[in-house]
């Protein structure tokens, strides 16, 4: 495996980052926390008062703790980024995240993987939001035409009293290969879930994707949503569960697969559940081909199919 | 500009468009004016080629060349656009990148101004279920202005319009022909034929009369209005 000095593995993640779109001014800014991670090398980790980020070096990735302490307001987004430029390899991020009580943040992860042959990212995350505390946690992924990835991000998180977990999976750049997502929420009285995943399947991409949220205190809330669009032999299996446990809970599943052409498949499992009278959870899950309606209402202003196709799609997954 | 020969429609067995002849000259507004049912729609899908209506017999001039195979995008990209009756809604499309799709200059928020909207509140919505019908028409008609099209085909432009907007409205089908556009439009309302140069009424996918809009729409409400026979124009 070609090996490359630290200067030149973060050039190369900020080349690919800027490439994929991200702003690299982002990234220098004294005001902006961020840790940047190229396989298992930490090449950059600032954190800022208030907001710690605690990393360590393991054989196949890192483990991070980041904390942001009690009652922190994080003013800017936080600035994620792990990837990996070679053609082979694995990381795995173990990452242990304490938003203690009254605390905001926003978090950006950009995880690039440009020349993947044959590389696997594997994420597992353990995650507390404290008592009225606010997460948001957006994860975009910009991978390369090759499709030799396999991509695994696992959390389990616990929202505690009045908390607020807001989540956004994104990977609609390059070929997906192989996606198996499998978030877990747990929310406590008048806690919030928003989880969203939008993925765009080509080729032979496999795509599996669990969004599960457990309403377990009182007035809790919860929605899963999830926008795919599959194209050519590109395969989707959708789970979305919503447990309401607890008296008001409210809780939605909100699942919609567009299927472009005939060999791509979809399949969605929506299961809802409540356990107290006062509590509800409703879902919805639509599969079917992109609107002939909407396609046509762009290419009456002139454009041709497959543009009008294209943007539909970036929409559906903006 | 437009000139509709003996155009003719089956579907599944049955005649859709008997015969219709239909002549757009250029900078005119022709109003179509007909009971439900009698093929409006269908001669605005056929015209612009969704749905995928394409005529069982006749022809499609537009500018001298026959249209009646091109696709969606040719004859767009030949100048002719459509407002559908109810337009559609698309997730993650903004008002302001729907206008960009149309816009020949960078100046979209005047177009909304024309159909009487908030530039600042609507650019960054999306065009999707969180607007209201008549909010969505207006964004179409908008859209259509953007583009400046040679011929412009306006289905039931008025449908969910409340009677605040509609004026509003007539005044953008009325600026678009000013700036040069030819205006198709297609209704089942007098009030909205006022705007039109000529008015022809179509009853069973037929023009049965045509002539100036007052005396058409005269005729139309005398004798279409109260007609038994419905869609069979031999009565």
């Amino acid at each position: 495996m070609i090996r490359y000095s630290v200067e030149e593995e973060y050039k190369g993640m900020i080349d690919a980052y800027q490439k994929a779109g991200g702003d690299e001014s982002v990234l220098k800014s004294k005001d902006t926390a961020k840790l940047v991670v190229h396989e298992n090398r930490v090449l950059a980790n600032d954190g800022i008062k208030g907001l710690k980020i605690d990393t360590e070096e393991t054989d196949s990735g890192v483990r991070v703790n980041f904390t942001v302490e009690k009652g922190t307001k994080v003013a800017r987004p936080v600035h994620l980024c792990f990837g990996l430029l070679p053609k082979e390899g694995l990381q795995e991020i173990i990452m242990k995240v304490d938003a203690q009580d009254n605390s905001e943040v926003s978090v950006v992860a950009h995880c690039i993987f440009p020349n993947a042959v044959k590389v696997i990212h594997k994420m597992d995350a353990d995650i507390n939001i404290g008592a009225n505390a606010k997460f948001d946690y957006k994860e975009t992924h910009y991978h390369g035409e090759g499709g030799g990835i396999e991509v695994i991000p696992k959390a389990k998180v616990r929202v505690e009293k009045g908390g607020v977990w807001q989540s956004t999976f994104a990977l609609s750049q390059g070929l997906v290969g192989k996606l198996d997502y499998d978030f877990e929420v747990f929310c406590q009285e008048k806690a919030v879930a928003e989880l969203v995943v939008k993925v765009y399947g080509r080729g032979s991409d496999d795509i599996k994707i669990l969004e599960k949220i457990h309403l377990d205190g009182r007035g809790a809330r919860g929605m899963a949503k999830s926008r795919l669009v599959l194209s050519d032999k590109a395969r989707a299996e959708v789970r979305g569960e919503t447990y309401g446990n607890a008296p008001y809970a409210r809780g939605h599943v909100d699942c919609m697969e567009l299927v472009n052409g005939t060999e791509a498949v979809a399949v969605a499992i929506p299961i809802v559940s409540v356990t107290y009278d006062t509590a509800k959870v409703t879902h919805e899950a639509a599969i079917g081909s992109i609107d002939r309606k909407q396609v046509e209402t762009l290419m009456a202003r002139g454009l041709d199919e497959n543009e009008a196709v294209d943007v539909i799609v970036r929409g559906i997954l903006k | 500009m437009l000139v509709v020969e003996n155009l003719q429609l089956k579907l599944n067995g049955n005649s859709i468009i008997n015969g219709l002849d239909l002549h757009v000259g250029k900078g005119e507004i022709h109003g179509i004016l007909g009971e439900n049912g009698t093929g409006k729609t269908t001669i605005a899908n056929l015209i612009m080629g969704t749905n995928n209506y394409r005529p069982t017999g006749g022809r499609i001039i537009f500018e001298g060349e026959d249209i009646s195979r091109l696709s969606v995008s040719q004859r767009a990209k030949r100048g002719i656009t459509l407002a559908w009756q109810e337009p559609a809604r698309v997730e993650g499309l903004t008002v302001r990148d729907y206008l960009s799709l149309s816009a020949k200059n960078g100046q979209i928020e005047q177009y909304l101004l024309m159909v009487g909207m908030e530039p600042a509140q609507y650019m960054d919505r999306d065009i999707d279920d969180t607007l209201s019908g008549g909010e969505r028409k207006r964004i179409e008609m908008a859209s259509v202005l953007a583009m400046h099209p040679k011929l412009a085909i306006l289905d039931e432009p008025d449908s969910g319009i409340d009677i605040v907007a509609l004026p509003l409205l007539l005044n953008g089908i009325i600026e678009m022909n000013r700036q040069g556009s030819s205006v198709l439009l297609i209704t089942h309302s007098e009030r909205v034929t006022e705007v039109a140069h000529r008015v022809s009424i179509l009853c069973a996918g037929k023009i049965i009369s045509s002539g100036a809009p007052l005396e058409t729409s005269q005729w139309f409400k005398n004798n279409c209005l109260t007609c038994p026979h419905i869609n069979e124009p031999a009565h």
